[in-house]
């Protein structure tokens, strides 16, 4: 080891190399730039898979040009026309011969299928309309029948009397816009009112505010079961002999190397109603045969399979740190009569709060994306806002509405996490 | 110094145990279903077809795939998912399609046709019955897309557990919901598909009526009166393998469930499970071609030779999905490994179709999401 004296600071360095002239901005910069050089590696990374892709993704929330590039001229169109009423002549014209064209290139279907989403019902006017329209066309040319406006207004309402109406028209002109927050409306629950506008939906079809609500509820009462019973286990590994902690940190790690679905199912033998926990009670009489306890499907199976699920994310942290208390802390603080319950609260507790902040950010913000084991454990109230997110992504492909929801649950989190560091604050979390 | 250097190097340890435990945890919760990857073509011709897993795939293995290998020299590979179009649609979109052919619903071959991601296919390829029946009129209705060639013909009806529900048995769809006569836990499906149907019926809407009603405001109302009646017992399922486990396990006492699934616990697991028919809502199932695949000869190859009668015969050979054809219908016998008669156990069966619907994917595909929102808002509240 160096004594004191030998020590050398980085401004001993620059005063003896002083002659060297070099500008001191780059001598400060020099060291740096090229330790960022070697972070560079990562940081592309990063760029490439991770944000790249979200920021893309998140961008289809608000960005959806695919409608106004497929039907060019009848959104420029129906730009003349007031929203009342049916619309004129050469809109018809427009949309006539661009879904002719469309649907013979077999693109039509996945514009109909946007609009779809603005106004439900929507794919089968215009994929059925558009069969017919296809085949009036043909009839025309034979006849030799100008199809002008005035042609394509009969023969559309002739084909479905509802384009004589303002509402296919004013779908089509609201699924057309490039940029839109119909999206981020949706995700709060709000739909276009019958006068154009927006309106809160009602209540029987409002579901996304509440799932976020219950994401939250469901998230911070995870963590907070989580710290009450992660708290004694990683006090008990962490002053236990070296041989038994490491049995118990096995045990933690264990389900680990278990599938997540396994894990799940498991829980579902363990605890439905004719499963092992309720034939224990039964066999030992604590409870009757017709008094089963209802402790999977339900809010409750939910609590206990995430817990299982995301405590060693609350234990490992909160071990290492604990690991670094010194054993003399408390030994000291007893020595000075406090008890044992004063002692962990003014000597013990203080101390670990880094790892308590660490485990619960963590085990809260895994908890928020969970979405698997409520589905299967859950029941009726095992649906999270995730499940909606992933449905939007892999079943309906509404990759807008999931980007939204993505947005806003990223946002909430965002939100927490600032929150946390004005109050907490973030510098104080630690991994011992 | 020693002890502070181990204690450093045991909380590095620990953190790296964190991440890459968090990394293991977090992978099947993203990822939904596993993307495998594409299995290397070792010189020798092989396609990969896309299915459902468990005793169907099996049944499609053992019926037709290997004859088809046999007559062709093509290997199939076999892939489960959990269906959907999003895989399809990012495979085409990135141009590396190492999906050949996709086992799927109608309403989501409808879709990928109108997406483009699935090939439209061309009627001749479609082979004449057995017979020399021409395949356009062979095919019950409706069973083709422009892009799905139909192969069969499966069945959401309820059964429950005789052993589990003593007195007299139920029969009719109106005793699913009927909590007085047969009080007890129920098992439906998470999702309004086939519920919405059946809880109109057992209000006692005429079939023919059904879809109609669900189109107004009033008739969607009264579907989800009808499922607030039981759903404070209702068990909610995600796969199709969990009603006979939760039959079994007596955690209740009826289930909605697909009818092969219950065949296959009746049949090969022994279950005394008993189906109702009444009400059941029949849907199709169909192969269709993955756009741009490098492979479309022989994926075109293997659509044909599932279209056989004789193939889709050879899968009602071991599961109880009816044949897409009247001449494959003619051709179910015996259960392959039980020596089972199939026929009483077929959706098709006129003493099973004395009362049955049959399932609109037109009117699904419009109201789709439509229909989701409203059921997870009426689950949440």
């Amino acid at each position: 080891m160096r004594s004191e004296s030998e020590v050398v600071t980085p401004e001993d360095t620059s005063t003896r190399q002083q002659p060297v002239a070099r500008p001191r901005w780059r001598r400060a910069l020099g060291p740096r730039l090229r330790a960022a050089g070697l972070a560079l590696p990562l940081v592309a990374f990063v760029v490439v898979t991770f944000a790249g892709p979200m920021v893309s993704l998140l961008t289809k929330s608000f960005h959806e040009p695919e409608i106004a590039d497929a039907l060019p001229e009848t959104m420029a169109a129906l730009r003349q026309w007031d929203g009342e009423g049916a619309p004129p002549d050469d809109v018809f014209a427009a949309t006539a011969g661009e879904f002719v064209a469309a649907r013979n290139e077999r693109t039509l279907g996945r514009t109909a299928n946007r609009v779809n989403r603005v106004v439900s019902g929507m794919r089968s006017v215009i994929m059925g309309g558009s069969r017919l329209m296809v085949e009036a066309a043909a009839e025309a040319e034979a006849a030799g029948v100008t199809t002008d406006g005035a042609f394509w207004r009969e023969t559309m309402i002739g084909i479905d009397a509802r384009w004589g109406t303002p509402e296919p028209w004013r779908a089509l002109r609201d699924a057309g816009q490039r940029f839109t927050a119909r999206h981020y409306l949706k995700a709060l629950d709000f739909e276009r009112g019958p006068e154009g506008g927006y309106v809160r939906q009602a209540e029987e079809w409002r579901i996304y505010v509440p799932l976020f609500w219950r994401t939250l509820k469901v998230s911070l009462g995870v963590t907070m079961l989580c710290l009450v019973v992660g708290y004694p286990i990683a006090h008990l590994i962490a002053t236990s002999p070296p041989r038994r902690a490491n049995v118990l940190l096995l045990l933690v790690l264990l389900p680990f190397w278990t599938s997540l679905l396994v894990r799940t199912t498991s829980w579902i033998v363990l605890l439905q109603n004719q499963g092992v926990v309720n034939d224990f009670l039964v066999a030992i009489g604590v409870i009757g045969d017709d008094g089963r306890l209802a402790m999977i499907y339900n809010m409750t199976g939910t609590f206990i399979a995430m817990t299982h699920v995301l405590l060693p994310f609350l234990v490992l942290p909160l071990y290492s740190v604990m690991r670094s208390i010194p054993p003399a802390y408390m030994s000291a603080a007893a020595s000075l009569g406090a008890t044992p319950l004063q002692a962990l609260r003014r000597v013990y507790w203080p101390q670990t709060l880094p790892g308590v902040g660490a485990g619960c950010l963590l085990t809260f913000i895994l908890a928020i994306g969970y979405y698997i084991t409520p589905a299967l454990v859950g029941g009726q109230s095992g649906q999270l806002i995730s499940n909606m997110i992933a449905y939007h992504v892999q079943t309906s492909l509404n990759w807008g509405l999931a980007a939204a929801l993505a947005a806003l649950l990223l946002g909430g989190v965002t939100a927490l996490y600032v929150v946390y560091d004005r109050l907490v604050g973030i510098d104080r979390i630690g991994l011992g | 110094m020693r002890a502070a250097a181990g204690r450093i190097l045991a909380s590095g340890l620990v953190v790296a145990l964190a991440v890459a435990a968090m990394l293991a945890g977090c992978a099947p919760q993203e990822g939904g279903a596993e993307l495998e990857a594409p299995v290397a073509d070792s010189g020798d011709r092989s396609i990969t077809v896309v299915s459902w897993g468990g005793s169907y795939a099996r049944a499609c293995v053992l019926g037709y795939h290997e004859s088809f290998t046999a007559e062709t020299g093509i290997e199939v590979n076999m892939e489960d998912y959990n269906g959907g179009l999003a895989q399809i649609r990012a495979q085409v979109e990135a141009g590396s399609v190492h999906w050949d052919v996709v086992d799927l619903g109608v309403s989501e071959s409808v879709t990928g046709c109108d997406e483009g991601v699935l090939e439209v296919v061309d009627p001749a390829v479609l082979p004449p019955g057995p017979n020399g029946e021409p395949a356009a009129e062979d095919f019950l209705p409706e069973t083709n897309t422009e892009c799905g060639v139909g192969t069969l013909l499966y069945s959401t009806i309820y059964a429950y557990n005789p052993e589990t529900l003593t007195g007299p048995p139920p029969t009719t769809i109106r005793d699913f919901f009927d909590l007085e006569r047969f009080p007890g836990r129920r098992g439906m499906r998470r999702v309004p598909d086939v519920n919405l149907e059946f809880a109109l019926l057992a209000d006692g809407v005429p079939n023919e009526q059904v879809y109609d009603l669900l189109s107004t405001p009033e008739g969607l109302d009264r579907a989800f009166r009808k499922l607030d009646t039981i759903k404070d017992e209702v068990v909610w399922w995600e796969a199709g393998a969990q009603p006979p486990q939760l039959l079994a396990d007596g955690e209740v006492v009826m289930s909605t469930a697909y009818n092969g699934r219950i065949f296959n616990a009746q049949v090969l697991e022994g279950q005394p499970f008993e189906i109702v028919w009444d009400g059941q809502v029949l849907d199709r199932g169909q192969l269709a071609v993955v756009a741009d695949t490098p492979r479309r000869e022989d994926a075109l190859r293997f659509m044909s030779h599932a279209a056989r009668s004789e193939s889709m015969a050879g899968v009602a050979g071991y599961i109880a999905y009816s044949p897409a054809r009247r001449s494959g219908q003619a051709l179910i016998d015996r259960q392959v490994e039980t020596g089972a008669e199939m026929w009483p156990h077929m959706p098709t069966n006129p003493e099973n179709m004395k009362s049955f619907l049959m399932a609109d994917w037109e009117w699904w595909s419009d109201h789709k999401d439509e229909m989701q929102e409203r059921f997870a808002a009426w689950l949440a509240r």
